[in-house]
């Protein structure tokens, strides 16, 4: 049995990076939560805005610092006629490289500018600063065209910046593979769905786009009873984020009567010290109107009261 | 050092669109197969496996491990992998081979790019405290680099267009193109901009693909292949990752790796350009004159699988070895914004 179109469905991952400064980038964003942009002088002699924390010729630190204006004039620049989420600014803008007025290298932000007509090489701009800083590069809301001479921005006094959080988020359409889709609709019937290898015969549930013995697609389809043997397992103790069941509870690898690979899963409705290598389980089911794509549909397994397997049985499996 | 050919090579057709997993298994088991097939080996013959892959790319983590059932790894194998496009994977097999303790190595790269969003995940690969938040995405880049050198008439849009006219003429003779076939020079330039100063024609396509290919050394090369493409020379170099610490317009990294390669007398240059400018750059920093031959494959502008590609201009180089058609040819490969970071590989026939 295969199927034509892989089950698919979106994932958000999103994760707010927090990063330590150096005391290179700690002076520079501290520079900017004060309304300051702060570059450092190499040992080329030029001034690099933002500061690099090593010279580039020489790779010693560079501690030699220099507050530079926070006017200047575009290098470079690219039209952004569809902002993407995150960018600085959500309407069309420019990308800009702008060289401050005291720096020697160019440093990348956004302009704003109602089109691309309204931008050109050497054109002078000035920084649009955050009413509210908090020593991150976008305390600088963008760069905007040059309305009055250069003059120096009224300094703030600010608490030293030794951190910058950045949230970062990406969206991703995961598709399962042929096998897995399989095997997840056969979990929404409340069946149990493995494939054989073509070549060295081994059952695998989940099925496989590759046999990690042959490196082929798992293929023919055999469906498993829910009820096997506890090859190893661990008696979790220790309480975490997000954890559903009081501890002690037990996480084992369960091998269906029939398959070769045993899976994770829990064992319940028994003492935790009850547990052993070999003891016969069974699956618990959500009630049938519960069940999704997935093998959360299996609760737990508990104890059959069957009679332990013998370990030669399952020896090949752990 | 030990000799080592370039002996196989496969890819999948380069597809805006695939319905398989992020982690690879689908493309590559095929591919796997077909080298297989072409040189009469299994998996017991290959001494090392490497590959390049991205799990920002791929939306999950260790994607790569998964990637790996693919080689059918049981009994444990001899294996690594490079956060990066797969010519670095090459390099590091290259690198495994001269230490003798292997003869042969089977490298791989694998990107379905497709399930994402492109654009906003390279943005991810920049410095993560002063560029990164600003999300500025590919084309943006791009864009900021191919304006820097039409500002100083180093290329010109004109120019541009003509590169990617070439580009795609070139693909209609690749089954494995995403993209093959152009309208003249004329006709692209009145199509309206998508991130000026580019156009669409000026940037490569969003693809999902694969290749594999196969090293061997010095007597083994030989008995794999009539003609192995020798690796004469292979290194690779990095520029700054601030991007206005550097000369946009230039490329010294690529230079660096193609002085330590040794480029002179290549016929034909296979160059990973994922942007017309960028090939027009490359062209002037190795002095590559109108006698080379520069990416008959169409190269990224007709398809270009992430961490795939790098490795694909390899194997398209070496097939112009294989064939007889060219004596000595570069493949170049590509990572990081605006040509940041660059291998140059080299192979002959003998």
């Amino acid at each position: 049995m295969t199927v034509a179109e892989p089950l698919s469905a979106p994932i958000e991952l999103s994760f707010a990076y927090t990063r330590s400064l150096g005391p290179t980038l700690s002076r520079f964003m501290t520079g900017l939560a004060a309304r300051q942009v702060t570059g450092a002088r190499g040992s080329d002699g030029r001034v690099y805005v933002p500061p690099l924390e090593y010279d580039p010729v020489t790779g010693t630190a560079i501690t030699d610092f220099v507050d530079v204006s926070d006017h200047g004039e575009v290098v470079t620049w690219s039209w952004a006629a569809e902002p993407l989420p995150g960018q600085p600014l959500d309407r069309p803008f420019a990308w800009v490289l702008v060289k401050l007025d005291g720096a020697d290298t160019p440093m990348l932000h956004a302009l704003d500018v109602p089109g691309p007509q309204d931008v050109r090489t050497g054109m002078r701009v000035q920084a649009r600063w955050a009413g509210e800083r908090a020593g991150h590069i976008r305390d600088i809301v963008c760069f905007e065209p040059e309305t009055s001479a250069g003059v120096a921005p009224a300094m703030v006094d600010v608490d030293a910046v030794t951190l910058v959080t950045t949230p970062i988020e990406l969206r991703v359409q995961h598709s399962a593979s042929i096998q897995e889709t399989r095997y997840l609709q056969g979990l929404k019937e409340g069946r149990l769905l493995g494939q054989r290898c073509p070549k060295c015969g081994k059952v695998y549930i989940p099925p496989r786009g590759a046999c990690p013995v042959d490196g082929v697609p798992t293929e023919e389809e055999v469906e498993l009873p829910d009820r096997g043997v506890v090859t190893t397992f661990c008696v979790v103790n220790v309480p975490f984020l997000g954890q559903r069941i009081q501890p002690p509870y037990v996480a084992a690898y369960v091998l269906l009567d029939g398959a070769d690979i045993a899976f994770l899963h829990l064992i319940l409705d028994c003492p935790a010290e009850d547990v052993r290598m070999g003891m016969r389980v069974e699956a618990v089911w959500k009630p049938r109107d519960e069940w999704e794509h997935g093998l959360q549909n299996i609760t737990h397994f508990r104890p059959t009261g069957e009679p332990d397997a013998d370990y030669a049985s399952f020896k090949d499996h752990l | 050092m030990r000799e080592v050919g370039v002996v196989g090579f496969a890819q999948s057709r380069q597809m805006r669109q695939t319905t398989g997993t992020t982690n690879g298994v689908e493309m590559l088991v095929p591919l796997i197969t077909e080298v297989f097939s072409d040189l009469g080996l299994t998996k017991h013959d290959i001494g090392f496996w490497c590959s390049g892959s991205s799990d920002y790319l791929a939306g999950r983590a260790f994607s790569f491990v998964s990637a790996v059932d693919a080689t059918g790894p049981v009994p444990p194998i001899n294996e690594s992998h490079v956060e990066a496009d797969a010519a670095w994977a090459l390099y590091e097999a290259w690198t495994k081979i001269q230490t003798g303790e292997v003869d042969t190595a089977l490298v791989y790269g694998f990107g379905k790019s497709s399930a994402g969003d492109l654009r906003r995940t390279l943005a991810l690969q920049l410095d993560p405290y002063v560029l990164a938040p600003l999300w500025p995405d590919s084309l943006a880049i791009a864009g900021l680099q191919a304006q820097l050198g039409i500002d100083q008439g180093k290329w010109s849009e004109q120019a541009m267009a003509e590169v990617a006219v070439r580009s795609r003429r070139d693909a209609e003779t690749n089954p494995n193109a995403q993209l093959a076939g152009s309208k003249d020079v004329d006709s692209l330039l009145a199509e309206p901009y998508i991130a000026q100063p580019l156009r669409r024609h000026d940037c490569a396509p969003i693809t999902d693909g694969a290749a594999v290919v196969v090293l061997a050394a010095e007597h083994r090369a030989g008995e794999l292949a009539e003609r192995p493409a020798w690796i004469s020379g292979i290194a690779h170099a990095i520029d700054s990752a601030h991007i206005g610490a550097r000369d946009l317009t230039t490329s010294p990294s690529t230079l660096t790796a193609a002085q330590k390669a040794g480029i002179d007398g290549v016929e034909v240059a296979e160059l990973y350009t994922p942007f017309t400018h960028q090939e027009l750059l490359l062209r002037a920093e190795l002095g590559l004159g109108d006698d080379v031959r520069i990416t008959p494959s169409g190269g990224a502008l007709a398809g270009n699988p992430m961490f795939a590609g790098g490795l694909v201009r390899i194997g398209e180089a070496a097939r112009q070895i294989w064939s007889g058609s060219a004596g000595r040819v570069l493949a170049h490969a590509t990572g990081g914004p605006a040509l940041q970071q660059n291998l140059v590989c080299v192979m002959e026939g003998r």
